[in-house]
């Protein structure tokens, strides 16, 4: 389907995307350096919130792991960082453990090539060998997203445990500068900022294709009926296995670009909570529509920054009862909320059939 | 003749925890055969349609599809893709996709993740499938969510779905349940058509449509064979009677979806 | 042998955390096909209500009661968490049936506020429950082997609870008015089941044994606001281990997995230990993906 004609109602939408794409762009002449490096730090989020509705949104896998993909990408970005800070020598942190040699498996991060391959490559085969042991005996739904919950578990108690290797609780930090050039000054970071951008967009357009592929027909019929796709010929697993993957190396993606941002990565920020806030921004943009789930990201890291720091008690509150009224009352999100306008303006549609049929 | 047995079932038990479903249950279709298989509820019907498209695993038994391969150890979407064709009791299809985009996964093609991705709607599918729309009469409702269709127009997504899946055996249970009269004849020519170049099993309740579409019939009882022969026949048997088709001529009702 | 023994101990111990932590699930979970992720938060209200039946004792009762505070704790303990799931039950859960990963995100969202509700009536630091001196000190069972008292408790309270809950459901009148309508919710409806009420009290029952589990954990340290997630995970796992639906897999899941714990924690470290158990599970369930002990069912799906 993709000889589509130019109705007039694509071109307005692609009209609306490249008018976005020129306002991300532009942005460095518009804002400060401060909140550029925060809209920077919210496209990262973006991204992984486009790896979560993927297989979340389209597919009807949830999961509460995302934060550990997410964390595996920085780590390995940040381990470059820590070396070329260091000049190759055993980072600080080690010392303070009693390491004195640099571990072998730290080594090959010296160099970039090999720190950004690593940090699509560890998410992406972690995500492969849990998707592969789960989906192959057709361990889904709440079973999954549990298994994935003590995923990001142990993997926070290990790089806690792990002090000497890891950084322990501290996590990562302390970087100067990336290829040569310092992450401090104005210019890298907005180059940064732009190679964030571009990758938002290029991973947005990627996904847009996936979805619209017959593949991404294949991964909704998997949503709507799993047993089903199986008696058409499709093996389900596979399909989630591949769609489970690219997602976590999209949040590895993610995760690296959050690292040059914000120049730390610690276990408290891929833990839990972490990985289930990134699955509120997808709930409240919308699962289902990519838009929606950047504008999520986007919307609610603007708002936490805006917020969270005023009043640290009333934005748990709020976080919250958004949790509770978002899922009970919105299952579609902001950009569901503005596609049922459009329809009900039309005529008013039997919808929500998941939310009137309760038997199970 | 064996060469011509399409799909040969032997001594097939099924337990569930315990109960026995399918109790040594043989059949045998031949290619271009239209099956009906009958019996009272709980006579172990549609254990049988799952167990020969892989739902169920017999604990006994053996499945031989095409006259060499052994299918009960096979998983459900490989058989799918040797070709046995399913249609379940209650229409399951894919709401909230599109009709036409329901009809597009089910097309006939290479299953494999490499193959959709980089699938394009090449002229002639595009052609089958406008055919089929119209076949099964929704070609104003392409573009509609599969979900919001009626239970009658989601039972004829469904069988459209499975002819263009295009498989060498047909299973359909229950077809016609909540269809009209006219409806149910439109399905019952259009079995007798599709069974020409394949084999078709339906286990059907309603008695009339068995009467006018059936070549041959299978009659189950509590997970055995009772009896297999032309509807004549078997109409003619005490057993089955006794079973079955007499307790319905008492209560004289030729028509019931139970 | 002294190791050994006291090993053993330790994984009985923990085991029995475990399964007193994951009995309210496997109702709202094994039963109602709910997940509750604010179930660690019922637990800490049960502890924070032994922490305040603690308080009242000491402000109100002469000294000689207090070392029977504990015994008013329970039900105490109980009796809030109970109150507290059937609000939660009446106002949120009864829209969310059929929809369990939604279930999952709203009472996740439910478990943030209520957390951080205690925060901000108790403050963020953790506050120490001061256990009846009668369950200090511990059984001697050989030189340098003690089995404490408290922890010995904690066992026998969950027999307790278990026995208690067997009867209630396989024995009373509304233990098989809820088990009818959890097999078959049309069914019981038509035949008179008011399946509301039912769904509340099933709710509230799970609700009210993690306040009892909370009332335990009090035995153990300090409680704190997020005292629940810390066990919250882990209680899932036992529930998926063990399989849904019937008691007897929660109780295999929960020894399992508080025995294997100990081992490996005793054989590596403490986080090298979670990781092995994290790969046995899931190498379990390769084995049997529906847990210790499943139900079968002909349903499509």
């Amino acid at each position: 389907m993709r000889l589509q004609k130019l109705t007039p109602q694509r071109i307005w939408i692609l009209a609306g995307y490249a008018a976005t794409a020129a306002a991300l762009f532009s942005a460095p002449l518009f804002i400060s350096d401060f909140r550029l490096n925060l809209l920077a730090k919210f496209l990262a989020f973006a991204i992984v919130a486009l790896g979560l509705d993927l297989i979340w949104g389209y597919t009807g896998i949830l999961s509460l792991g995302h934060g550990i993909f997410f964390g595996l990408g920085a780590y390995a970005m940040a381990m470059y960082l820590k070396l070329e800070a260091s000049g190759g020598k055993p980072p600080d942190f080690m010392g303070w453990s009693g390491l004195k040699e640099l571990p072998l498996f730290w080594k090959p991060f010296e160099y970039f090539g090999f720190a950004v391959a690593m940090g699509i490559i560890i998410p992406a085969l972690l995500a492969l060998v849990l998707g592969y042991f789960t989906f192959r005996n057709r361990i889904r739904g709440v079973y999954f997203t549990i298994l994935t919950q003590a995923l990001v578990i142990i993997t926070t108690t290990l790089l806690i445990g792990q002090q000497a290797f890891t950084g322990g609780t501290n996590g990562v930090t302390g970087y100067s500068t990336i290829l040569g050039f310092s992450l401090g000054s104005p210019d890298t970071k907005r180059v940064l900022y732009w190679i964030t951008a571009a990758a938002l967009i290029a991973i947005f357009a990627g996904c847009r294709i996936v979805i619209g592929s017959r593949f991404g027909k294949v991964l909704r019929a998997i949503r709507d009926g799993e047993n089903r796709v199986r008696f058409i010929g499709y093996n389900p697993a596979v399909y989630q296995m591949v769609i489970f993957t690219l997602s976590a190396a999209i949040a590895g993606i993610a995760g690296m670009l959050f690292v040059l941002h914000v120049g730390i990565i610690s276990p408290s920020m891929l833990g839990i909570v972490p990985s289930i806030e990134m699955v509120l921004w997808v709930a409240i943009g919308g699962r289902g529509t990519l838009i929606g789930a950047v504008l999520g990201a986007i919307l609610m890291n603007w708002a936490k920054s805006e917020f969270s720091t005023a009043y640290p008690e009333g934005w748990l509150f709020f976080m919250g009862a958004l949790f509770v009224v978002v899922v009970v009352f919105m299952p579609k999100g902001v950009a569901g909320l503005a596609g049922q306008l459009k329809f009900r303006r039309k005529r008013r549609e039997p919808d929500h059939e998941g939310v009137r049929n309760p038997a199970v | 003749m064996k060469e011509s047995a399409i799909l040969q079932c032997d001594d097939v038990t099924v337990e569930f925890d315990g109960f026995k479903a399918v109790q040594g249950m043989s059949l045998k279709l031949e290619k271009g055969e239209l099956r009906f298989l009958i019996g009272p509820n709980g006579a172990g019907k549609t254990t049988m349609l799952d167990v020969i498209c892989g739902k169920v695993r017999p604990s006994a038994g053996k499945v031989t599809f095409g006259g060499k391969v052994d299918i009960t150890r096979k998983k459900e979407h490989q058989i799918a893709e040797l070709g046995i064709g399913r249609k379940f009791q209650a229409p399951s299809i894919f709401p909230s996709m599109t009709v036409s985009e329901n009809l597009e996964i089910a097309m006939r093609q290479k299953r494999s993740v490499f193959a959709t991705l980089f699938a394009r709607m090449e002229v002639e599918e595009r052609e089958r499938m406008d055919q089929q729309l119209a076949m099964i009469g929704l070609q104003d409702k392409a573009a509609k969510r599969a979900g919001g269709l009626s239970h009658g127009e989601k039972q004829w997504l469904e069988i459209g779905m499975m002819l263009l899946q295009e498989p060498e055996i047909l299973l359909l249970d229950e077809p016609v349940a909540g269809m009209t009269d006219k409806e149910t004849d439109k399905t019952g020519e259009l079995l007798s058509q599709i069974a020409r170049k394949r084999s078709i099993v339906v286990v059907e309740h309603d008695m009339e449509f068995v009467r006018n579409f059936a070549s041959k019939v299978t009659v189950m009882h509590e997970g055995k064979l009772l009896k297999e022969g032309t509807m004549d026949e078997v109409q003619g048997d005490e057993r089955v009677a006794e079973v079955y088709l007499g307790k319905r001529r008492d209560a004289d009702v030729s028509r019931s979806t139970a | 042998m002294d190791v050994f023994l006291l090993q053993l101990f330790n994984g009985l111990s923990i085991s029995s955390i475990l399964l007193l932590v994951a009995l309210g699930l496997a109702i709202t979970f094994g039963l109602m096909k709910v997940i509750n992720m604010a179930h660690g938060e019922l637990i800490m209200i049960g502890a924070y209500s032994t922490y305040l039946t603690q308080n009242l004792f000491n402000d109100l009762m002469p000294e000689s009661l207090f070392n029977w505070y504990f015994v008013l704790a329970i039900p105490v303990s109980f009796g809030i968490a109970f109150v507290i799931g059937l609000i939660l039950e009446m106002s949120l859960i009864r829209f969310l049936y059929g929809r369990p990963l939604d279930s999952l995100l709203a009472t996740w969202g439910v478990g943030l506020v209520l957390q951080q509700l205690a925060r901000s009536i108790f403050g963020a630091p953790n506050v120490a429950v001061k256990s009846p001196t009668w369950l200090d000190g511990g059984l001697k069972i050989m030189d340098g082997t003690l089995l404490p008292y408290k922890r010995l408790f904690i066992i026998a309270l969950v027999i307790a609870c278990l026995v208690a809950m067997y009867f209630y459901i396989y024995r009373s009148h509304e233990g098989r008015r809820m088990r009818a309508v959890m097999q078959n919710r049309d069914m019981a409806a038509c035949l008179g089941v008011s399946t509301r009420r039912v769904d509340a009290m099933t709710f509230a029952i799970g609700s009210g044994i993690a306040g009892i589990a909370g009332c335990a954990l009090t035995l153990l340290g300090p409680i704190g606001p997020s005292l629940g997630t810390y066990y919250i995970v882990d209680a899932f796992m036992v529930v998926v281990l063990g399989g849904v639906g019937k008691l007897v897999g929660t109780v295999l899941g929960a020894t399992g997995i508080g025995m294997f714990n100990t081992l490996f924690e005793y054989w590596t470290n403490a986080s090298l230990g979670k990781v092995l158990v994290f790969v046995c599970i899931v190498a379990f369930l390769q084995w049997r993906p529906m847990g210790l002990v499943a139900m079968r069912s002909r349903s499509l799906d």
